[in-house]
């Protein structure tokens, strides 16, 4: 038994290491690699996890809809663990990107937080998924638990649009978006930028497939302790 | 450089929250991995 955990862990810790150390090399292309931006000079390097942060935090709500939906369909117990996982890693990200969103806006705004439309509705987006969090703490028999997760989840996703599309939709003081249509980053930062974003998506991936393993061994303990009740120990 | 303390602090802000996250999930697994142990030895 303890040899099997220990071959589980050791892949894990490898993976761990490089995720770390690639986030090391990302944080230092962002202060040392990537050009300074002219007009907000070195507080502008906050975006390069700023952004990727949010993005991340997309695909981790992309993810747990999926996952919720396919709960739904199937009642397989699998996919309420993949989505409750990625929901927690998702709100770790959008917490990040709301850490690190006032820290810049202080020396550029001259405030730390303004309620326009981008910020509020990521505000709400952080609110709905930490009380999907909770509402896992307060209902404790399992298929009850997965479904009333999933509905609140594809609930939640319904504010991913507003966030994204809220600085066309809405006079806000968000800045505009600086890749895609329109966008005038210079190749250097974008490449700086994907390279974070690759540091985070593979913080992503580990964590989700660490809190998966988590929700497996959580099943596990259930079953052991039903079956103890059965025996009367 | 104005403003290098901010970009710092930022940097620390995403460090401190990724590291407590994933050693919150790593203390959470071996608590269960303790209870899997002692459940299945008195089920033994």
């Amino acid at each position: 038994m303890a040899a099997e955990a220990k071959s589980d862990l050791a892949p894990s810790l490898l993976w761990t290491v490089l995720t770390y150390a690639w986030l090391a090399l990302a944080g230092y292309a962002a202060l040392f690699v990537a050009p300074e931006e002219k007009t907000m000079g070195v507080i502008q390097r906050i975006f390069y996890f700023h952004v990727p942060s949010f993005w991340s935090a997309f695909i981790a709500i992309g993810v747990t809809t999926f996952g919720s939906i396919a709960y739904l369909k199937t009642r397989a117990m699998k996919w309420d663990w993949v989505s409750v996982s990625a929901a927690e890693v998702g709100t770790a990200f959008l917490t990040v990107g709301l850490v690190t969103g006032p820290i810049w806006a202080k020396p550029v705004w001259g405030v730390w937080w303004a309620w326009d439309a981008r910020t509020t509705s990521t505000f709400v987006l952080w609110a709905l998924y930490v009380s999907y969090l909770l509402l896992r703490t307060l209902v404790d028999e399992p298929d009850r638990r997965a479904l009333l997760s999933a509905v609140v989840a594809i609930f939640a996703c319904l504010d991913v649009p507003l966030v994204y599309f809220s600085i066309w939709w809405f006079r806000t003081q968000h800045p505009q978006p600086v890749i895609g249509d329109g966008g005038s980053l210079d190749p250097r930062m974008g490449k700086v930028l994907l390279f974070c974003w690759g540091a985070m998506l593979a913080l992503f991936v580990l964590v989700v497939h660490q809190r998966y393993r988590l929700e497996k061994q959580r099943a596990e303990v259930d079953g052991l302790r039903m079956e103890a009740e059965r025996r009367g120990l | 450089m104005k403003n290098l303390n901010s970009v710092f602090i930022a940097f620390l802000a995403v460090w401190a929250v990724f590291f407590a996250y994933q050693f919150t999930v790593g203390r959470r697994m071996a608590r269960l991995q303790e209870e899997i142990e002692r459940l299945k030895s008195r089920l033994k």
